[in-house]
């Protein structure tokens, strides 16, 4: 695709065309002028918005590992200093509160629990439920999807009201596995969508193929569709898993009240208001709750990468 | 529909009752009720639920004497469209939406063009433009308000020290700053959203048509004007639309940003603010339903727009 974009402009043909039609003495054409500028302009752009996209986060990362001491007489300085260097801000924002410390290493752990669980129910419904409508012809196929569809346009803070309510009254506020659960309603509609297209993908005639030989439907579905599926699995996973983990509001309804219980989003919002934490020990924190988001999706786009080539590769 | 006449042919009467097309209709149905009841339990359920909530005089604190039905009353909305604050949030919530998804939409178009044609490194730069939409909020707005904070953020020091201005700007507490703040940091969140599925679309997009009006003479903007962007254009409508629902609703940005303060309370913050602060639940499920039925008009537009051009 790409090649077949530049090779006509980087041929000798077309630039030999054009000058004979203009009127000679006219350098400065508006196609030059244009050509000229954008060229210029482009690379422009693209600094500027590398500038704008990345420089939070290497802010972040930068003020995490200084001291605070020095960050407060030398605002300003962008680069470190190799004397100043300390990790002794993640030191303090991983040990427990006991020991003096944040207790971040607890936020991660129930953040890890509560997406891994996110997860693993989402993908076991999903599968399912993505399976049946790809595949089976059920009443009420189409009304499922279009439910689907409506509830991924409905944002979360319209079910706030009455989730905490509810959870409030049936006092299972606080508790990680009702989380959970409203997780895996806000994150179903787009798993069994996308897992829906990819299993549409996979040719019935596969399936068929191994009917004949006998197998039932449930065998079908664990030992041909599913590995064929993989994946778009995995990848759906690895979706799931950072929206459970960056998810902040109904985190904020649910734990707040127990500190033990809080994720990592949770726990640094509480504490970024805080006047005793020093602001490079929170600025660890958000490395912390960051990190794994951005290694996750640097591998999920490898994963779907390699996943559509695979594909393109037998086609 | 092959699939089932092959089944039938391959396993006549295996077992069960009826016929092969009533026993697929059950195993689908099987297969499907798991998410269908956690559906209506956790969203749809809700939903009516608020509306029911929104036409009581609940308070949090006496929620397990209340009944759940019973002393319908329309205080809620009275008392909710005759307070001030409320018109002002409905405004802000509207420039806030509008300008966020304008700017976020423009700046992905932007993006999406410059990184167009292949470059060394173009993989890596793509990859990072979409980060802001992948990290984490809350680490995403501490990071800005440490950044824009007035005593040794990089933005005020730069600010004073370079640019020379007077004295350091409050972003996030002062009154037109802050406003103009979070939509700044709703475009750097979202654009990599535009940016994502124009790209998708830009490469879709034939090159020959292109190639044969730069032959024809036509200058780059001139090919953009008549030839890309026409073929953007429902792209774009539905990236708008889908992106204003969601700043619409928008809670969390600006809830951690300024909390709502200086001139940015949105409904979406006062909806908490009535929940959680005041626990009134009646008020809040009352804001809630304004939200909802401009949402729903939106939904439906949406829908009407993705039934004409199959973009989405």
């Amino acid at each position: 695709m790409t090649r077949m974009v530049t090779a006509p402009a980087e041929s000798p043909a077309a630039p030999d065309t054009r000058p004979s039609r203009a009127p000679t003495g006219r350098r400065w054409s508006r196609n030059t002028v244009e050509t000229r500028v954008l060229g210029v302009l482009r690379w422009i752009v693209i600094a500027g918005l590398a500038l704008f996209t990345l420089f939070p986060f290497y802010y972040m990362v930068l003020l995490s590992v200084r001291d605070l001491s020095s960050l407060l007489d030398a605002p300003a300085r962008l680069w470190p200093v190799l004397s100043e260097l300390t990790v002794g801000t993640y030191r303090d924002v991983l040990t427990p509160t006991g020991s003096g410390g944040q207790g971040f290493l607890r936020f991660m752990a129930n953040s890890g629990l509560i997406a891994l669980g996110t997860v693993a129910v989402t993908l076991l419904f999903a599968v399912l439920g993505a399976y049946a409508i790809a595949r089976l012809r059920f009443p009420g196929r189409r009304k499922v999807s279009v439910l689907f569809l409506a509830v991924y346009l409905f944002p979360s803070i319209l079910l706030a009201v009455p989730l905490f309510v509810l959870f409030t009254a049936v006092g299972l506020r606080g508790s990680l596995g009702p989380l959970v659960l409203v997780y895996v309603s806000q994150t179903i509609a787009v798993a069994i969508y996308t897992l829906r297209n990819y299993f549409q993908t996979v040719p019935a005639s596969i399936e068929e193929a191994a009917a004949v030989d006998g197998a039932t439907r449930f065998t079908v579905l664990r030992k041909v569709t599913l590995p064929l599926a993989m994946p778009a699995i995995l990848s759906n996973g690895l979706f799931v898993f950072m929206i459970a983990w960056n998810e902040f509001l109904f985190a904020l309804l649910f734990l707040v009240e127990d500190r033990s219980r809080w994720t990592v989003s949770l726990g640094l919002s509480q504490l970024a208001g805080s006047i005793e934490i020093p602001t490079t020990v929170l600025m660890a924190g958000s490395v912390i709750l960051t990190l794994p988001i951005v290694i996750l999706f640097f591998a999920t786009e490898r994963l779907l990468t390699g996943g559509l080539t695979a594909g393109a590769e037998k086609g | 529909m092959s699939t089932r006449q092959r089944f039938r042919g391959r396993e006549p009467g295996a077992s069960g009752r009826g016929t092969l097309a009533a026993r697929e209709a059950r195993t689908g149905l099987a297969l499907i009720s798991p998410t269908v009841v956690l559906v209506l339990v956790l969203v749809v359920l809700p939903i009516l639920w608020t509306v029911v909530l929104a036409f009581q005089d609940l308070r949090l604190i006496r929620l397990r004497t209340a009944g759940v039905f019973g002393d319908y009353t329309v205080d809620n909305f009275v008392d909710v469209f005759s307070s001030p604050g409320f018109w002002e949030a409905l405004v802000t919530t509207l420039v806030y939406a509008g300008c966020g998804t304008a700017s976020a939409v423009g700046l992905g178009l932007v993006a999406a063009l410059a990184l167009r044609r292949p470059f060394r490194g173009r993989g890596f730069v793509r990859a990072s433009m979409l980060l802001p939409y992948v990290a984490p909020v809350v680490a995403a707005t501490f990071v800005w308000g440490v950044m824009l904070n007035p005593q040794f953020g990089i933005v005020n020091e730069i600010g004073t020290r370079v640019l020379g201005w007077d004295e350091p700007i409050a972003f996030l507490s002062e009154r037109p700053a802050a406003l103009v703040t979070v939509i700044v940091f709703e475009m750097w969140r979202s654009f990599p959203f535009a940016f994502l599925f124009l790209t998708a679309r830009l490469q879709a997009a034939p090159a020959t048509l292109e190639e044969a009006a730069r032959v024809d003479g036509a200058t780059p903007t001139q090919v953009f004007r008549h030839i890309v962007w026409p073929q953007l254009l429902p792209t774009i409508a539905v990236l708008a639309l889908l992106r204003f629902i969601w700043t619409f609703n928008n809670f969390d940005d600006i809830y951690l940003l300024t909390g709502g303060g200086a001139g940015t309370e949105v409904i979406s913050v006062r909806v908490f603010d009535y929940l959680v602060s005041r626990g009134d639940i009646g008020a809040a499920s009352a804001q809630a339903l304004v939200l909802a039925t401009v949402l729903t008009v939106l939904v439906a537009v949406y829908f009407r727009s993705a039934a004409k051009d199959e973009v989405a």
